[in-house]
């Protein structure tokens, strides 16, 4: 073979180049399989099981959010006797009051990047701005 | 998938039909009544079921600029609309005007002391056809059919501004900054808007929903100026009051047929 | 055919050096509105249309007048225009591409911008206008892609392509008209609310767009040794009367409407645009020097070249300079004058001026310098085909 000492040390480069994204995540600490832990409440019931609301909560929430204001069926779902007002801000944030780890932990990991708080209001900032009565 | 898809569905569905127990307002799950024979005169379809409706009585705002205030301030606050100063980038739903400004149709000339020197409140009309959603190219804006509201869908709304352009009522305000850093307090049960989306008055749907009057209305109960209900209805207050009195409405002319009307 | 836009002497890389200049300070002014939003537009409230629509108003026109060539040639068989007919239709492909990016740079969530296709609303004119928009993009690049490499191959074009070829004749109508009728179906502006408005928004697209064309014409045949020919250019020329003192004509109609009537509404935008507007003791009169600037470029353009025709003179200079007041006098009336004075009183009786900002000033050169640039390198495609063909 012509040229192996620039060859081979090149194809060895260019192996770690197009690896990078495998092995770095081995030692990153950004790519940590989230965690998954209960609200914070204690609740341990939702408007469907876990595995469900964890594949298809974002079809559920596209359906409440055109049910509820295109549809204007306002009415709220009642769930093993809890009754929950269809909305993001109005039903899952009242559990899930962390959205650091209920929302971004997720999503962070698996880069999606959703708009849903450049309107609704996270927990934090409800609390924050709360108005005094 | 698929099967799951749809159980997840009937789960969703089924538990939607559970009743509303709070005291309401306005009943949104009544059956329509029947309108009373459409007395417009080249033939043009009434529409059928719900139609909520607001009736203003400035007989019993006049001079209490802080009765006005108090509407706009109430509004403002359960909707988290900001207060951003200066008249290019404010975002209003609900705000006092002249007599002038809101009855551009009216003769000002020879207005009586009290209309001249007072203030009107002015909000959408929720048109029974407005031109605000026949604009719309993607139906962002549209007709809420069981109650006849004129709503918003800010997930959808590409800000083309095309309504604000088709509003002949001013009633339409864009967001031409992110609107959430300007909110000093919140309501949390209701959601902020986001940069570049339009936004105005929803009659309250979601008060309704909770079985509670619209904001304005609630906030100046202490005289009752604000009637709220359905047009449709004979029977409803509004429909009662608006068959004694005489009202007004904003530019009628136009055919957009407002469902605000004023008592002056 | 692309390579022809690549080889070029220094003063053709030197104007796209230049314009390229401008499109990358449109490219950050538009960067900046993109981070930190509209707010950084001289829009508001009140005047929630600004510059960016008007612009993508005036467009619409120039792209439309392009069939002031492909009509009588492709039409009539008029011989005349057979080597600037692409220029037509290139400077369409040009226009439209401009507009959009008008269109983009307007709205307010423009990532959102698909949700026209995804929830099409044919109620809706914006909707409709996408349709004839982009309908008439296709056609020209179809129609001019097709034509110039026949001319390239000096084969005859092929019998298909002429179907879109007369189809974009009505699309060229259509396009205009139905951007016409973005304004004149919205009740309560008054300005706006004419029938007229789609008939002269065509008059003065007419005039507008040959104006250009016989503008790049004069200096093709300076630089590029391309001549359209005196016969082609006075032809033009008598296009451009034509169309420039119809649009005049209908511009007084709005004055008759307007002042006969004595209806407020539509009298006031005359008003505030070519005299003054009196408010509340104040007068608004920010548009009075432009619009009366386009008057007289109009009626200058006009007895330029009447004076022109009756002593049958020729001067490719006068040609130019009255082509170039020509489509000014349109660019102000239409460009400017027609959105901001229909939008100057707003629903509630207030008066409202505009001044856009340098942000928005920058991203509309920028727009503006793009379009230049593609029309620089179409027309040098074209040019060098046509000189390769007869045998430069």
């Amino acid at each position: 073979m012509y040229n192996k000492g620039t060859i081979i040390p090149g194809l060895v480069i260019f192996v770690l180049l197009v690896t990078f994204p495998i092995w770095f995540n081995a030692f990153s600490t950004a790519s940590t399989v989230p965690k998954i832990e209960l609200p914070p409440g204690g609740e341990k019931e939702c408007v469907a099981s876990a595995t469900e609301m964890r594949a298809k909560h974002m079809v559920l929430l596209n359906e409440w959010r055109d049910d509820v204001l295109r549809s204007g069926n306002k009415t709220a779902v009642t769930v093993g006797g809890k009754e929950y007002r269809r909305g993001l801000q109005t039903a899952c944030m009242q559990c899930h009051t962390n959205k650091d780890k209920f929302c971004d932990s997720c999503h962070t990991y698996t880069s999606v990047n959703v708009y849903c708080w450049d309107c609704h209001l996270t927990p934090d900032v409800a609390a924050a701005k709360k108005e005094k009565h | 998938m698929d099967k799951q898809r749809r159980t997840f569905l009937k789960l969703a569905g089924a538990t939607a039909l559970a009743g509303l127990s709070a005291p309401v307002v306005v009943n949104l799950n009544a059956t329509p009544a029947m309108a009373s024979a459409a007395a417009a005169g080249h033939g043009e379809e009434k529409r059928q079921g719900m139609r909520l409706g607001l009736l203003i009585d400035m007989r019993k705002l006049y001079g209490r600029t802080d009765l006005l205030d108090k509407a706009t301030e109430a509004c403002h606050r359960v909707h988290n609309v900001p207060k951003i100063e200066g008249k290019k980038s404010e975002i209003k739903w609900i705000w006092k005007t002249a007599y002038a400004n809101a009855f551009i149709d009216q003769s000002v000339n020879h207005a009586s002391k009290t209309t001249r020197e007072s203030e009107f409140l002015v909000l959408c009309n929720h048109c029974d056809e407005p031109p605000c959603v026949r604009v719309c190219p993607t139906k962002a804006t549209f007709v809420e059919k069981k109650t006849g509201i004129v709503a918003m869908d800010y997930h959808r709304c590409i800000g083309c501004r095309f309504c604000m352009m088709g509003c002949p009522y001013g009633a339409r305000s864009f967001n031409w900054m992110d609107p959430q850093p300007l909110l000093k307090s919140v309501n949390p049960d209701f959601p902020a808007r986001m940069r570049g989306v339009v936004e105005k008055c929803n009659f309250c749907g979601e008060r309704l929903a909770l079985g509670k009057e619209p904001a304005c209305v609630e906030a100046v109960k202490e005289v009752g100026a604000i009637i709220f209900g359905d047009l449709n209805d004979p029977n409803s207050e509004i429909s009662k009051v608006l068959d004694r009195e005489h009202t007004i409405q904003r530019n009628a002319a136009l055919g957009t047929k407002p469902s605000v009307f004023y008592i002056v | 055919m692309i390579e022809k836009a690549l080889k070029g002497n220094s003063n053709y890389w030197m104007w796209l050096a230049f314009l390229t200049a401008f499109i990358a300070v449109g490219a950050i002014c538009y960067l900046r509105q993109f981070v930190y939003g509209m707010h950084l537009t001289g829009m508001g409230r009140d005047l929630s249309w600004g510059l960016y629509i008007s612009q993508f108003t005036f467009l619409v026109g120039v792209a439309a007048g392009g069939l002031m060539l492909v009509l009588p040639y492709y039409i009539h068989n008029y011989k005349v225009f057979g080597r600037i007919t692409i220029l037509g239709e290139f400077l369409a492909i040009a226009s439209i591409v401009m507009c959009l990016m008008f269109i983009m740079a307007d709205i307010g969530q423009p990532l959102r911008g698909l949700n026209m296709i995804f929830h099409p609303t044919p109620n809706s004119m914006l909707f409709w206008d996408m349709v004839v928009l982009l309908g008439y993009l296709s056609l020209n690049v179809i129609c001019g892609w097709v034509i110039l490499t026949a001319e390239k191959k000096q084969v005859k074009p092929p019998k298909w392509v002429y179907i879109f070829v007369y189809i974009s004749i009505p699309f060229a109508v259509s396009i205009h008209t139905v951007t016409a009728m973005l304004y004149c179906g919205l009740p309560g502006r008054h300005f706006w609310l004419t029938a007229i408005t789609a008939p002269r928004f065509l008059a003065s697209a007419f005039a507008a767009g040959p104006a250009l064309i016989v503008i790049a014409c004069l200096v093709m045949k300076r630089i590029a040794n391309f001549d359209a020919g005196k016969e082609a250019v006075n032809k033009l020329i008598t296009i451009i009367m034509y169309a420039a003192i119809i649009n005049a004509f209908f511009v007084c109609l709005e004055f008759f409407v307007g002042y006969y009537s004595n209806i407020p509404g539509h009298k006031h935008s005359l008003e505030y645009l070519f005299f003054g507007l009196e408010h509340h003791g104040h007068v608004y009169n920010n548009l009075v020097p432009f619009m009366w600037t386009s008057v007289t470029f109009c009626f200058g353009a006009l007895a330029l070249f009447a004076y022109m025709k009756i002593t049958k003179m020729s001067n490719d200079l006068l040609v130019g300079i009255g082509c170039l007041m020509t489509f000014i006098a349109l660019w102000l009336d239409k460009g400017l004058g027609f959105v901001m004075g229909g939008l100057a009183v707003n629903p509630l009786d207030e008066v409202v001026e505009y001044y856009p900002t340098a942000n928005e000033i920058g991203i509309t050169l920028g727009i503006w310098a793009t379009g230049f640039l593609l029309v620089t390198i179409l027309y040098k495609i074209a040019v060098k085909v046509e000189h390769e063909v007869e045998g430069h």
